[in-house]
């Protein structure tokens, strides 16, 4: 049995009178990476973005029930406090464009004003990038600006922001649907080797990169979630005649 | 083939737009040719000296110079708080809704108050209370002056920077807003590291405009400053500027070098607002580089 880092119960979230997300129970378990699929409008990244509650930012959207993040319900929990432990990637890389390398990767602790030695800062940007495995291609122009990189290391930048201020669990939504092939594998390389240090939750409408990269998978359709479980029987043996039809590609 | 359509439309743009070319061409080379007897008479001292005493034909117009320095930055410098603070307030809390449209027409109903209405207001409102703060400071109450009249210039430019900047406040990508509060940031720290910095090129370019449109501002200066042709001795001091001088002294120009000396501050004051325009275009230029 599996230890559960983040577990929902009955979830729902609107966008002013619209039910986007009908009681979603899932658990998701630590240190695997869990891909959430689905076609478009069924509420993944909805889902996503409830778990470090980006979700609230829009007028008018509102979320029920429970996020339980190691037993406390983030719902409850300062939001601010919450989006520290759970990082997120977005869909396009967004670098800050005024910022350079070094300090889009520290861009969390100089926004929150956080003092650190540079040092500490030298070695958190280090460390970050490494993880990111963008190191090696960046370490002779960290005081370049972020925006020349090409999409991928780009991309990989984001990811070492968001691993800067070391969080429990990593959020992606749909992180590669911007990049070439290449870009993407490299990703998804990265995101394997880091899951021994962090929970990650990735939102893709690759079904392949999901097949690929995840050890579990949820399948959401219409809002609701219809299956979750190891990958391998999600993928070869769904239960739910809605997921075999949508991995097999007869609608999308 | 271009049709014969096309050429006469062709024709008459190029018309139009060398008519614009050679009309500010025109005024450049007018304003020049007039001013060049006081620029003989007085060489470089029509700059350097602070002696305007038009009776013994004397023309220094350092003091319309300073006056007009002074009051613009220091109106910049009183309005940039609240032109700000409504741009945020406009392109990041009050994106939609009845009560953003309503301030917004504020804002541009501002900007569409005839000068000589806000002079009016500087005169009766402003003066008296001005005069107050001078007799509790101790120093003589002439209400008139360089601090009331950059109030009053603070007061008609607001509009201006906060347009252009809320303008461009609003244009910073979401994604970049959202990068920030997902890395666990309040509202006011995205808005200080990530909106603003982003922002900056443009909300300079907005205040460019309001420099621009205080120099010249003539109506509502002339009624609130003072016109007393020296160089300021205080911001409480009654002053004068260019465009205040000419449009104050333009009537009583009897000989032709009085006139030539007022067409004279036009020249100048034309040539500083070309220079902070230039300066302004170089520095956003470098902003955007960085």
């Amino acid at each position: 049995m599996e230890s559960n880092i983040i577990t929902t119960r009955r979830l729902r979230a609107y966008y002013g009178f619209d039910l986007i997300l009908k009681d979603i129970d899932i658990s998701i378990p630590r240190n695997r990476i869990t891909a959430i699929i689905g076609p478009s409008g069924c509420g993944k990244t909805t889902l996503l973005r409830c778990f470090n509650r980006l979700h609230e930012l829009t007028p008018g959207a509102k979320i029920e029930g429970k996020i339980l993040l190691e037993g406390n319900d983030i719902l409850k929990l300062n939001p601010i406090e919450v989006r520290r432990k759970i990082g997120m990637v977005f869909q396009k890389p967004n670098p800050f464009p005024n910022m350079s390398i070094y300090d889009n990767v520290i861009a969390g602790y100089k926004l929150n004003g956080t003092k650190q030695s540079k040092e500490k800062l030298d070695e958190i940007v280090e460390s970050s990038l490494k993880k990111a495995g963008l190191w090696n291609e960046v370490k002779d122009s960290l005081y370049k600006k972020g925006i020349y990189l090409s999409g991928g290391q780009q991309q990989r930048l984001c990811i070492a922001r968001a691993l800067a201020m070391n969080p429990e669990v990593l959020l992606l939504d749909e992180p590669t649907s911007a990049l070439d092939p290449k870009s993407s594998a490299y990703i998804e390389e990265v995101l394997v080797e880091l899951k021994k240090t962090v929970t990650i939750i990735i939102v893709t409408h690759n079904i392949a990169q999901a097949g690929r990269i995840s050890d579990y998978t949820a399948f959401l359709y219409l809002g609701r979630l219809i299956e979750f479980g190891p990958t391998e029987k999600v993928f070869t043996a769904p239960k739910n005649l809605q997921t075999e039809r949508y991995l097999s590609g007869k609608f999308g | 083939m271009e049709g014969i359509k096309d050429r006469i439309f062709r024709f008459l743009i190029f018309l139009c737009a060398s008519t614009v070319i050679l009309i500010a061409a025109g005024m450049c080379i007018t304003l020049f040719i007039n001013s060049l007897p006081v620029l003989k008479h007085m060489g470089v001292s029509f700059i350097l000296s602070s002696d305007w005493d038009p009776v013994n034909n004397k023309f220094g117009i350092l003091p319309f110079l300073v006056g007009t320095l002074i009051t613009s930055f220091l109106s910049l410098l009183i309005s940039l708080p609240f032109s700000i603070s409504t741009a945020i307030l406009l392109g990041e809390y009050l994106r939609k809704g009845r009560m953003a449209i309503f301030l917004q027409n504020i804002i541009d109903l501002m900007a569409g108050i005839p000068s000589v209405i806000y002079g009016f207001w500087g005169l009766l409102v402003l003066v008296p209370i001005v005069q107050k703060v001078e007799i509790k400071l101790n120093i003589i109450p002439y209400g008139v002056g360089i601090f009331t009249a950059s109030i009053v210039l603070a007061t008609m430019v607001i509009p201006y920077t906060a347009s252009i900047a809320r303008e461009v406040i609003s244009l910073v990508p979401d994604d970049l807003r959202e990068a920030g509060y997902a890395l666990g940031a309040t509202r006011w720290e995205v808005i200080r590291c990530i909106v603003i910095p982003h922002a900056k090129t443009g909300i300079f370019a907005g205040v460019l405009l309001a420099f621009g449109r205080a120099i010249g501002e003539t109506m509502a200066v002339t009624m609130i400053i003072g016109n007393r042709n020296q160089i300021p001795k205080s911001i409480f001091a009654p002053a004068n500027t260019m465009a205040s001088a000419i449009a104050n002294q333009f009537t009583e120009a009897t000989s032709d070098i009085y006139v030539s000396a007022l067409i004279g501050v036009g020249l100048v004051l034309f040539m500083v607002t070309v220079i902070i325009n230039y300066a302004g275009r170089y520095i956003i230029k470098r902003l955007e580089i960085k």
